[in-house]
């Protein structure tokens, strides 16, 4: 079972739900958790996770043989992104603007180009407790996440439990990691902002038809506004966390709240249930 | 020789565009013939990247070889520059008085970008 945990609003715990559901289901099943959020990766910071093996995620991006290329411009036209520019005698290559399709090393008439690599980032693979962990970091400087995104979840080996811990928003990056998921948890707080972000996180599940359901972390600090809205779009409250001090402070010193505040663990526990019975249907 | 004037609208009159890759029009500008036609700029208006790309590969064919505006980005100039097309920066007014001051000579061409990317962005 794939589960994806997003929100709208970055902040509002995906991280805390996705590293305490692992912790919760692994009593369950075998659990991998991804963490996709390759831009501020953070998910290591609560499993402290033994990393074993490392690699590149390395995208393909045009190489021009000046020799072959008669300035044609076919690939010019064709690039999407404007990574290649016409010089007249010939063109010009922006590699850091290319999104690796492939369209322009295909279709050139001459030959004249083949397909190198950048470097875009890296991920990592290891073991935490009996999760299995995986996570990728973007390389600083560039802008292209969701190939990075992608390497990460190649690395899922098909656990019972595939817990993919995703980027704050829903834009492309987030679309990446949430595509495919069985089951998206929208991670929120009862307040305008976190309502106004969890209305456009509902939207990009549906656009994509994936099944939703919702966290509500830091009940008690805003209005019953959330409430009502996930009431109205059916979409079911799968979890209550409360905003309390003593919560924030285990969070902070790096631990596992269903561990530091005992109660807590009940709740993910009944999370983990409605997981397994949303499964079976 | 044709060169390319940046320019806010269609017409010689309009007023200089500070931006190369993101202004709204281009001014084809052919000095043997005193002759000009505007060019429309607008697909890069919103471009979230590689407008400058885009931008230079327009001047490249339309065979201008030089292009006169307020301000020009990193992958734009190297475009520009790659295809021997030099650039102008700094150039304000209207677009004919532009044309009037390259005339002249009164104008340098720059060896560099002097704004960073999405500089155009902004206005």
């Amino acid at each position: 079972m794939k589960i994806a945990v997003a929100s709208g609003k970055g902040g509002t715990g995906k991280t805390t739900v996705a590293v305490n559901l692992a912790v919760v289901l692994s009593d369950r099943g075998s659990v991998e958790l991804l963490d996709c959020d390759v831009e501020a990766p953070n998910a290591h910071l609560f499993l402290d996770p033994t990393i074993e093996r490392q690699a590149d995620v390395a995208l393909p991006v045009p190489v021009v043989d000046d020799q072959k290329c008669t300035g044609c411009g076919l690939c010019v036209e064709v690039c999407e992104f404007n990574a290649i520019g016409s010089i007249g005698k010939g063109v010009l290559v922006f590699p850091e603007l290319c999104h690796g399709c492939g369209a322009c090393w295909k279709l050139c008439p001459e030959d004249a180009i083949t397909p190198g690599q950048r470097q875009v980032g890296t991920v990592g693979s290891g073991h935490a407790r009996s999760v299995a962990f995986h996570h990728g970091w973007l390389r600083v400087g560039e802008a292209l996440s969701p190939p990075v995104v992608r390497a990460v979840k190649a690395l899922a080996t098909g656990a019972d439990f595939t817990i993919l811990d995703a980027p704050p928003g829903t834009s492309c990056p987030v679309v990446e990691t949430v595509r495919g998921a069985d089951t998206v948890l929208l991670v929120t707080e009862p307040t305008p902002f976190g309502l106004h972000d969890l209305e456009l996180a509902a939207d990009m599940a549906q656009a994509l038809g994936l099944a939703a359901a919702v966290a509500i972390n830091k009940v008690g600090i805003g209005d019953g506004a959330v409430e009502e809205f996930c009431a109205s779009r059916s979409l079911p409250v799968v979890l209550r966390l409360p905003y309390e001090r003593r919560i924030a402070e285990a969070y902070s010193r790096g631990e596992l709240i269903a561990e530091s505040v005992p109660e807590l663990r009940a709740d993910f526990e009944r999370l983990a249930d409605y997981l397994l019975e949303h499964a079976r249907r | 020789m044709k060169i390319i004037v940046t320019a806010s609208d269609g017409d010689v009159n309009a007023q200089v565009d500070p931006r190369f890759a993101r202004a709204k029009v281009f001014i084809l500008y052919d000095t043997e013939t005193d002759r000009w036609e505007a060019l429309d700029n607008s697909q890069n208006l919103n471009a979230a990247f590689g407008a400058g790309v885009q931008a230079g590969t327009t001047v490249v064919n339309s065979g201008a070889k030089a292009v006169l505006t307020g301000n020009c980005g990193p992958r734009a100039f190297a475009t520009l520059s790659a295809a021997s097309i030099e650039v102008y920066t700094g150039v304000s007014g209207t677009v004919a008085e532009a044309i009037e001051k390259f005339k002249r000579g009164e104008l340098k061409p720059t060896n560099s970008a002097n704004v960073d990317a999405h500089f155009g962005m902004g206005i």
